[in-house]
């Protein structure tokens, strides 16, 4: 069924509201990737056959006729929590429920369903055993501020009814109807909403130049080839909340006369992709996607592409000749996409989560959203949080909070050590560290700060370091990972590349001179300054800032071959520690070149000429007497 | 290719209208149906877009998704991204290589049983490190896990025969 006018969009949100309001319970079942591998949808299942074995009327979809009896079971996006999944919120009271495994499913329906008491085991308790009942009190949520992830976690993903019941494509009605081109580009402008994909440029001057091209045939696409490794926010947002990525791109078509989009998914994200083309299909069937949108006379069809593991796409022109079907590399520019984008058109080219910002901005004013975040800076930004922190997840915050909140009040602080390094960025990022002469645990994160100390936000992965983590070790993965992905087109990229990871594999396998620092850092230059595209200028960027920050590490590697987190395997020696060893021979009948030696209930000793650290002795020893230093 | 092999390769054809522009689906749907890009089918659907084989064999190369050899009936992707590398992927990966006998070079058994590579990030970094076998994600992985994850699969393949 269409729905053809501003006005009927209006009554069909009032219906959906009603329906949504008088569902006594519902139980929205995280159905992310993470929750998903955890057996999120196995759970949901379950809740579905115990709801309708205890005669309880379960509503999968919004009913037409509200019915107060009914418990809502849906599966939403993700909640961020990851680490603490299978997730299950409970609402009306916003209860969380963390770890639920399929023999909790009836206990809370008897429990918290039928009657009103929390599950106590499944809520989470902080160090101190206090629990969090409310998502909400978390410590992890509470210091968050959601606005692109608003109905992330909120709603039932793959249902439109849910969405518009909750306000959704009204800010499409107001900018159709309300609002001409220039002003909505305005408004976008006025909000100073940068680009979340990493460079950071304001979206409005995108629009604006957009908007002033002459041609008819103009272009929407969306980024999401969230290629940088340790990132998935988009990928949560195409998944948890694809109505609003629409939205988003119907409002940037609106504001430039552009008929046609694309969304680019990378091909390793299937569920992102499978519940955008469900999206699409029921906004077509509504008539909120296709031909005289809600009878404004506004044509706009959107398509998905699918990326095939190529990291450059992620890289704007290298993103449109992919769609073009070829390979996907970048080209000089300018001209820049604005004028020479996807088809050689006009072409709006934002990023997943900045299309998310949009519909609140038109729906609540640019003002509204000045409120958040330093000047020029505004707005939240969402990070996904990984490596060694307690709280992995996805999180979102107003830009200008700073590392410490991040890390410490949100991740509830470092894993398995001390706090050294967080790497923000990806393979074009730098890292913010506590080193001998830094300290950037204060440093407000927005895309200003983050550029005086040469890193930057990137698309917001934020990999977090302890102080067993090698920075040369991680420099050289970040430069693996660049080498692998480079597309070939550039020589600096294709070459520069390969000698700098070569160096850097040296020195983590014990060759390194100091020449091989200074070598590492000319090629840095020449990269940063000759290379084609973005991605070829910021390939360097990990090695540079990982210098900067930690040289006594690649010192220590070079002059003295050692690893002081003692990561790199070539540069440890083995030894036995006498006051563990029983003298059992078991390692010296393991040794492969016969460097352990000593008689039997004695201790054994390794000779670290002969050794060539292959680690068997260290596996084999009952009594963990073999050390690696 | 015998008639119906082309006929699968027509409708992947129709689907798409014959548009070259979206050789990348088109081939993406082929590798659907065969776990790799046969060589033939490649000629064929150039002929029928009218684009070269040259030009195909420059996109199916230049994406790394796309596979000109046969594959495992087990695709086993080990995910190596940061988040993953930080909580320690590589002895996972080399768990799975040295007990199928694989390398970087060498990736399917020659049993066609089992292909093991490498995926930049996954997404799931929430689990890492994890590990995908035809794309079921398999999270928080060990070297134990992987011996056991192997074992389960072959157990499974047997039982199929």
């Amino acid at each position: 069924m269409k729905i053809k006018t501003r006005d009927e969009l209006i009554a069909k949100q009032k219906e959906y509201a009603a329906s949504l309001n008088s569902q006594r319970k519902q139980i929205l079942i995280c159905a992310g990737t993470g929750c998903v591998a955890g057996g999120s949808l196995k759970i949901y299942d379950r809740m579905k056959e115990i709801i309708e074995q205890k005669g309880l009327r379960c509503a999968l979809v919004l009913e037409k006729e509200p019915h107060d009896e009914s418990i809502g079971l849906k599966k939403s996006g993700c909640h961020g929590f990851c680490e603490m999944g299978p997730l299950l919120r409970i609402e009306p009271m916003g209860w969380l429920y963390l770890k639920v495994k399929l023999e909790d499913c009836e206990e809370i329906i008897e429990k918290s369903i039928i009657h009103d008491e929390v599950v106590d085991r499944l809520v989470y308790q902080d160090e101190s055993l206090k629990s969090y009942v409310r998502q909400e009190d978390i410590p992890f949520y509470k210091k968050q501020t959601r606005i692109a992830l608003e109905y992330c976690g909120r709603i039932n993903a793959e249902s439109i009814a849910e969405y518009i019941a909750l306000g959704g494509y009204s800010a499409v009605a107001k900018a159709l109807f309300d609002m001409s081109s220039q002003e909505i580009v305005d408004e976008i402008t006025k909000s100073c909403l940068r680009g979340r994909g990493g460079g950071g440029f304001p979206a409005g001057r995108k629009w604006q130049q957009v908007l002033n091209q002459k041609e008819d045939e103009k272009y929407i696409v969306c980024n999401g080839d969230e290629g940088d490794p340790g990132a998935f926010m988009d990928r949560s947002m195409m998944e948890g909340e694809p109505h609003r990525v629409i939205e988003g791109m119907l409002i940037a078509a609106i504001a430039t006369r552009a008929h046609h989009g694309y969304i680019y998914v990378r091909a390793e994200y299937p569920l992102a992709v499978e519940r955008l083309q469900t999206a699409i299909d029921k906004a077509k069937d509504k008539g909120l996607l296709g031909k005289d949108i809600l009878g404004s006379g506004f044509d706009f069809d959107l398509h998905i592409s699918q990326g095939a593991g190529a990291f450059v796409c992620g890289e704007g022109s290298a993103l449109t000749t992919s769609i073009e079907g070829n390979r996907g590399m970048p080209r000089v520019k300018p001209p820049r996409t604005v004028e020479h984008g996807l088809f050689n058109k006009p072409t709006v080219l934002n990023n997943v989560e900045t299309f998310c910002n949009v519909p609140p901005i038109i729906l609540n004013g640019a003002e509204w959203y000045q409120g958040f975040g330093p000047a020029n800076n505004h707005g939240t930004k969402a990070f996904a949080l990984t490596g060694n922190v307690k709280n992995t997840g996805l999180i979102e915050v107003p830009m200008g909070t700073t590392l410490r909140e991040v890390i410490f009040d949100i991740g509830g602080g470092v894993k398995g050590g001390n706090f050294k390094a967080v790497q923000i960025g990806g393979p074009s990022g730098g890292c913010l560290c506590i080193s001998a002469t830094e300290d950037h645990l204060d440093m407000k994160l927005d895309f200003d700060s983050l550029k005086k100390v040469g890193a930057m936000i990137g698309s917001g992965g934020l990999v977090v370091m302890n102080d067993k983590s090698c920075m040369v070790e991680v420099a050289r993965f970040f430069m693996n990972f660049t080498q692998n992905e480079s597309c070939g087109k550039c020589v600096p990229c294709r070459e520069g590349t390969k000698r700098m990871l070569e160096l850097l594999t040296d020195i983590t396998e014990g060759r390194g001179t100091m020449e091989h620092i200074d070598l590492l850092e000319k090629l840095a230059d020449t990269i940063s300054a000759t290379a084609l595209c973005g991605l070829g200028k910021t390939a360097a960027s990990p090695v540079v800032s990982t210098l900067k920050y930690f040289r006594d590490e690649y010192i220590a590697h070079v002059v003295d071959k050692k690893c002081p987190a003692g990561q790199c395997k070539a540069l440890m020696t083995y030894r036995i520690d006498p006051e563990l060893c029983r003298g059992c021979t078991k390692c010296a009948r393991m040794c492969p070149v016969g460097a352990i030696s000593g008689t039997v209930k004695e201790p054994h000793s390794i000779d670290s000429t002969k050794c060539i650290k292959c680690g068997a002795c260290l596996e084999g020893c009952h009594f963990h007497a073999v050390k690696e230093v | 290719m015998n008639n119906q092999e082309i006929a699968k390769l027509d409708d992947i054809l129709q689907k798409h209208d014959y548009n070259s522009t979206l050789l990348i689906a088109i081939m993406q749907d082929i590798q659907k149906v065969y776990h790799y890009l046969p060589e033939e089918a490649l000629c064929y659907i150039a002929r029928k877009l009218k684009i070269s084989e040259a030009k195909i064999y420059g996109v199916a190369t230049f994406y790394e998704n796309f596979s000109l050899e046969p594959k495992g009936k087990f695709v086993i992707k080990i995910c190596d991204g940061t988040a993953c590398h930080v909580r320690k992927s590589v002895p996972i990966l080399e768990e799975f290589r040295n007990t199928l006998g694989l390398s970087k070079e060498k990736t399917t058994t020659d049993d066609m049983l089992f292909t093991v590579e490498t995926v930049s990030c996954l997404g799931a970094c929430g689990l890492a490190p994890v590990c995908t076998v035809n794309d079921h994600v398999h999270p928080a992985m060990t070297p134990d896990k992987a011996k056991a994850l192997i074992e389960e699969l072959k157990e499974e393949a047997a039982n199929e025969d």
